[in-house]
């Protein structure tokens, strides 16, 4: 990737190879547009997919910047979910109010949390994320008078986006949204992982006890990294209510947590476009496996899992890389 | 004028064994001090201590004329109390240029700074890439710490302080590990810092302590024994018996 030998390369050269755009990067953006014309009858899946991938960005904000591992991350996805929804039922269906609502609901909760998970680690952390998950999930499930409880919450009308652009049954509409929305929002990622805050984030998943010694305030990093992820899962949240018109607890349970963990240890942690290759993979597996049976999908998931923990530990993305930089590296 | 860093009563037991016991120090400005001592005196607690990484049971330390007993270890370090640690603490993943940029950053308050790109801080970068040129380190700054030698990554453990602009630098055996003929090199660049800046250091070689302190301090289980100027210390015969007498006896 970048020059490791000799005193030619001059710091900023350095600084803005690193945050330069490849043309790996670019050619995957283009690719995101090819369901549009390979696969029109899938775009509802490739909508799933891109909302997926931008909550599994949100869980490798905090999970590879900053090195908090959560277990109940779809608290804030299907908190969302809800808000989006509920407004859209008893306030009005304007698409892109609700997605606000959305990523303000979740991020208000991100941050009232933030107060707890900025003071613990290791695995007192991942059982207190696991803890509010449950808690999350049984408050939705309790409140059946507004949130549907295990029925789902019906009557989810979303408008034409800017008053024109209707959602379709094909998924058309649903799928340009859910893309140009995943777009925005990793643009924002991938500056706050080039600034110096990013910086600071992967001082605190290096070595969190060097961090004071520098004089850094890692609790406020964390409680802001924390806040910022929230509010990301919160709009891939209420982006499922609105191109789905509807919302069920599946949203906001333990599974949809652990799944998303697993689709960013898959696809590689830290790596800003693990989380999107690991929801493509997972997504598109899951829809071709559960088509032979529905039962056992997930068996190929698990097999494909420990023999990516095992002989891949940057995940599918680092063992790309690693083989594109071999390739490179023997041409002359 | 008022010392620059000093400590009044500082006490610390870890359940039954006592660590620091009723520790006064006082380093004036400026001044190289060497705390020397056996293992297990109490020397890297007494850092701990000092920089808040560790609260003392009892006692008060002053950081110029601002009790600091009470500040976080990262309020201490914006303030100029800046720490090394004798088991490198490093980031492994980060090349030694993004972890100094890192520690400017942090130190400037553009930490966090979230929408624009560390691109756009082009001093701090050139700041950082200066220390390390000072430490001699820029061959090989934009590796990961990780792929370091390890006199590398002692120095770059030292170009962290640096970044903070300490008033007083308080150095945990910085040649640990380090085979003595490259240890004078890593010396002669201590000696070569700012004399604006106060600095302890502790250090096992005597050769080294006499070479390069102008006072020291002996420290033996958890007390000071004395303080003195290198000659003092070199004819006291406590520190011949206590001292000298645990390593080479
Ligand atoms: N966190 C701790 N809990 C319990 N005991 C500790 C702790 N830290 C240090 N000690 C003990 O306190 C004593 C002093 O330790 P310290 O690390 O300050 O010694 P030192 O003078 O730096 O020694 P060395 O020269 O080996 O670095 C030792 O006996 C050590 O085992
Ligand atoms: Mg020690």
């Amino acid at each position: 990737m970048i020059a490791t030998t000799g005193t030619a390369l001059t710091p900023h050269a350095y600084l803005q190879a690193r945050s330069r755009w490849g043309v790996i990067e670019i050619a995957f953006w283009l690719a995101t547009l090819l369901p549009f014309f390979l696969f029109p009858n899938y775009l509802s899946l490739a909508s799933q997919i891109a909302i997926t991938a931008l909550f599994a960005l949100s869980l490798d904000l905090i999970l590879g910047y900053a090195g908090i591992v959560s277990l109940g991350h779809a608290a804030f996805f299907g908190l969302g979910a809800y808000a989006a929804g509920i407004f859209s039922k008893f306030v009005w269906g304007e698409p892109l109010s609700g997605l606000v609502v959305a990523a303000v609901v979740a991020g208000v909760v991100g941050y009232a949390t933030s107060f707890i998970i900025a003071r613990f680690r290791h695995l007192t952390l991942i059982m207190i994320t696991l803890g509010l998950g449950f808690l999350v999930h049984e408050l939705a499930n309790s409140a059946h008078f507004i949130t549907g409880g295990a029925d789902g919450l019906q009557g989810v009308r979303i408008w034409p986006i800017f008053n024109y652009f209707r959602f379709d049954l094909y998924g058309y509409t649903a799928y340009s949204y859910s893309l140009v929305v995943l777009f925005l929002t990793f643009l924002v990622a991938r500056r706050l992982i080039n600034s110096p805050f990013g910086l600071a984030l992967r001082g605190i998943r290096e070595n969190p006890n060097r961090m004071p010694a520098i004089g850094a305030s890692s609790r406020a990093h964390i409680r802001k990294i924390y806040t910022i992820s929230a509010t990301i899962a919160g709009i891939a949240g209420g982006l499922l209510a609105q191109t789905t018109e509807t919302v069920s607890l599946g949203s906001i349970d333990f599974q949809r947590s652990a799944d998303v963990v697993v689709m960013l240890v898959l696809g590689g942690v830290g790596k800003l476009y693990g989380g999107l290759l690991g929801a493509i993979i997972f997504m598109v597996a899951r829809d071709q496996f559960s088509g032979l049976n529905p039962q056992f999908w997930y068996f190929p998931i698990g097999v494909l899992l420990v023999a990516v923990v095992m002989f891949l530990p940057g995940g599918i993305l680092g063992g790309l890389s690693r083989l594109l930089a071999g390739i490179r590296g023997r041409r002359p | 004028m008022t010392a620059a860093l000093s400590t009044r009563g500082l006490n610390k037991r870890f359940g039954s064994l006592i660590v620091a016991s009723d520790i006064a120090i006082s380093l004036p400005r400026g001044v190289r001090y060497a705390l020397i001592g056996p293992n297990g005196a109490g020397k890297t607690t007494l850092i701990n201590l000092m920089t808040g990484m560790l609260k003392p049971d009892g006692g008060q330390i002053f950081l110029g004329d601002e009790d600091i007993t009470r500040l976080e270890p990262q309020h201490r370090v914006q303030r100029g109390l800046v720490r090394t640690f004798q088991i490198n603490t490093l980031f492994p993943d980060l090349s030694a240029l993004e972890s100094v940029t890192l520690a400017i950053c942090e130190r400037d308050g553009i930490a966090p700074t979230w929408w624009r790109g560390l691109s756009s801080y082009g001093a701090a970068t050139d700041e950082a890439f200066e220390i390390l040129k000072s430490l001699n380190l820029v061959n090989d700054c934009y590796r990961p710490t990780r792929e370091l030698a390890y006199g590398q990554q002692r120095l770059l453990e030292i170009a962290l302080g640096l970044a903070a602009k300490p008033s007083v630098l308080l150095l945990d055996e910085p040649a640990a590990g380090v085979p003595k003929d490259e240890s004078q090199g890593l010396f002669t660049a201590i000696a070569g810092l700012s004399r604006d800046i106060t600095i302890l250091f502790i250090e096992h070689d005597m050769d080294v302590v006499f070479r390069f302190a102008s006072r020291i301090i002996v420290m033996v289980g958890g007390r000071i024994l004395l303080e003195g100027t290198p000659q003092e210390i070199a004819e006291d015969p406590r520190v011949r018996e206590v001292y000298l007498g645990s390593r080479h006896g």
